[in-house]
């Protein structure tokens, strides 16, 4: 008897926490849902039928947001898929250099260092935003996709380091010894036993500073002025600002903006989640 | 043994490619230069212009002439716009600490459980919208808040036929709660992701071990999880009061701060005053004003929470 009630109680709380995950899954998705859905309705399906699938679909904001009628879709995807790129590779090459001199090489400044680059985690990018504005314009970087870019990978810088040089920091010595007897100095050492070892968290580091590029808003937004360098999340405002109450296409516009985002996510998931929980659980 | 080997490998070979460990000066430079360049121009000289900047009364061109000491500050402490921002900051930072992590906290709990099938799929629906820029996803929720074509809309007409929908954001009095609920949607799943992870650490024999003792669910979470969860909870919480503090996309996406102020938070209005005006020794003060409350914070929440572990 007391087993059944036990199973009968077990099976009520877990029938209750699916239904809590369900509800909450709902919150999640249903925005998304109606968004996407959206985009292929008319004004008035929007009111009448605010869940269900319209049909027929009409697909024809999709077709004139892709083929450029409305909008400049492809534009800011370029745009945004570009800054991404080289803030990746800038973050990459800058970060795996300097965590691997700040983990493996010994010198006279190298905690010093190292405490100057992490004093930078504690720098908002709202603090140094509008001498960065005279900085840029100074360098004639206003409007540039450098503009983005640099300002963006030195603000990435602290946490990257962080996250890198306590990798490289735990590759073991003999490695280094078998790389040492093999003729390698510090810079081959890097190159071919490093770097290598070192792809996954090469891949949580990238894909970090990717998310932070695609969704930054801030910089893009007091770098570029004209419409030509639009990022998407700002195509998506300029967008909205210019159609202001033809939501059936600004939620077209909405859901192909959110399609690489959602992408990335899917096949990166793993890293994004190691990274963050790396960075936050161990840091 | 390393001395030998690198005076070897110098005697054989000159080229600084060589001796490890021991690099020499150009290969320092090689390494470390690029990224200490960068981040000095863009991030360290930024921030200590900002504190000289925020001296003075200047519109970004010709020379720093107008000293005012600290003027700028005692003006922005006057500023009703600017403290209604700080309040709505602290609002929002409440919210998060009383609303946004006992959820992720909630749901982590009920995902992290080792026999839950399906975790893996509410998992990745509840982290997705992490991914989602802050701008889209404001946007998103402009339409699910529209009085008229929105799911608001729907949902009210569904409720009560005859009344119209609410106006959310357009209600000063209600837009700020309806951009935390925003807010709120994409973040728990980032605080819960981060609290599995620390779950994921406890040793599940003694959650076991205190169970056999005869201990209920609720005492097992009070006297052995949540102890153990403390320090990961510690650092979701200091996550979120950061970025509380430094709320900006999402606000701007949603009305940039307006009906009347009614959603300004410092960002907002240091976006506001010193781009927008262009007084950037004004709005330096706002800046550095806001580095100064996190900073504190951050050393405050260092000495008296994280203390307690050792």
């Amino acid at each position: 008897m007391r087993v059944m009630a036990e199973s009968r109680r077990r099976l009520v709380s877990s029938v209750f926490l699916y239904a809590a995950c369900s509800v909450v899954t709902l919150i999640v998705v249903v925005p998304l849902y109606i968004s996407i859905l959206g985009g292929f309705k008319t004004m008035g399906q929007l009111v009448t039928q605010p869940m269900n699938i319209p049909l027929p679909l009409m697909a024809s904001q999709y077709t004139d947001l892709l083929v450029g009628k409305v909008g400049f879709y492809w534009r800011a995807l370029v745009n945004s898929s570009l800054v991404a790129a080289l803030s990746v590779f800038f973050e990459l090459a800058l970060c795996a250099c300097s965590a691997f001199a700040l983990a493996r090489l010994h010198f006279r400044l190298s905690s010093a260092i190292y405490n100057y680059f992490l004093l930078g985690l504690l720098f908002p990018l709202a603090v140094a935003v509008l001498p960065l504005y005279i900085q840029l314009r100074g360098l004639h970087l206003l409007d540039r996709y450098l503009g983005v870019v640099l300002p963006q990978v030195a603000f990435q810088i602290p946490l990257q380091v962080l996250l890198l040089r306590g990798f490289f920091k735990a590759i073991p010595t003999e490695l280094e010894d078998a790389s040492e007897i093999d003729g390698y100095g510090p810079l081959g050492f890097l190159w071919y036993m490093v770097l290598p070892l070192s792809t996954p968290i090469l891949a949580t580091s990238g894909v970090l500073t990717l998310v932070y590029s695609w969704n930054n808003f801030f910089l893009p937004l007091l770098v570029f002025n004209s419409e030509a360098r639009f990022t998407l999340p700002m195509g998506v405002m300029a967008f909205q600002g210019v159609y202001a109450s033809d939501w059936n296409l600004i939620l077209g516009y909405l859901s192909l903006a959110m399609v690489p985002a959602i992408m990335i996510f899917v096949f990166a998931q793993k890293y994004i989640v190691a990274g963050l929980t790396g960075g936050a659980v161990k840091g | 043994m390393t001395d030998t080997m690198t005076a070897a490998g110098r005697r054989t070979n000159l080229r600084l490619w060589r001796g490890a460990r021991k690099a020499g000066f150009p290969t320092l430079v090689l390494l470390l230069g690029p990224a200490l360049v960068l981040f000095t121009v863009f991030v360290v000289i930024p921030v200590a212009q900002a504190a000289v900047y925020s001296l003075y009364r200047w519109n970004g061109l010709g020379p720093l002439s107008t000293f005012r000491g600290l003027q700028n500050f005692a003006a922005l402490a006057r500023d009703t716009i600017f403290q209604k921002a700080l309040w709505h900051n602290i609002l929002i930072v409440i919210v998060s600490l009383v609303i946004e992590i006992p959820l992720a906290l909630g749901v982590a709990l009920i995902i992290g459980r080792s026999n839950f099938k399906l975790a893996v799929f509410f998992r990745t629906f509840f982290f997705m919208p992490y991914v989602l820029s802050e701008v889209i996803t404001g946007i998103l929720w402009q339409f699910i808040y529209h009085p008229q074509y929105g799911l608001i809309h729907s949902i009210a007409a569904l409720l009560s036929p005859t009344s119209p929908a609410p106006v959310l954001l357009g209600n000063p009095r209600i837009t700020l709660w309806a951009i935390m609920v925003v807010i709120i949607w994409k973040y728990f799943g980032f605080h819960m992701t981060i609290l599995i992870a620390g779950l994921q650490d406890i040793p599940v024999e003694l959650q076991e071990a205190a169970r056999i003792d005869g201990a209920s669910s609720g005492q097992v979470f009070r006297h052995v999880t949540l102890p153990l969860l403390r320090t990961t909870l510690q650092i979701s919480m200091f996550f979120s009061i950061i970025g509380s503090f430094q709320v900006f996309d999402v606000v701007w996406a949603m009305g940039k701060g307006d009906p009347v102020n009614a959603a300004e938070t410092m960002v907002t209005y240091l976006y506001k005053f010193g781009i927008q005006r262009f007084q950037i020794g004004y709005g330096s003060s706002v800046a550095l004003t806001i580095f100064v409350i996190c900073l504190a914070f951050s050393i405050l929440y260092r000495k008296l929470v994280m203390r307690e572990e050792r």
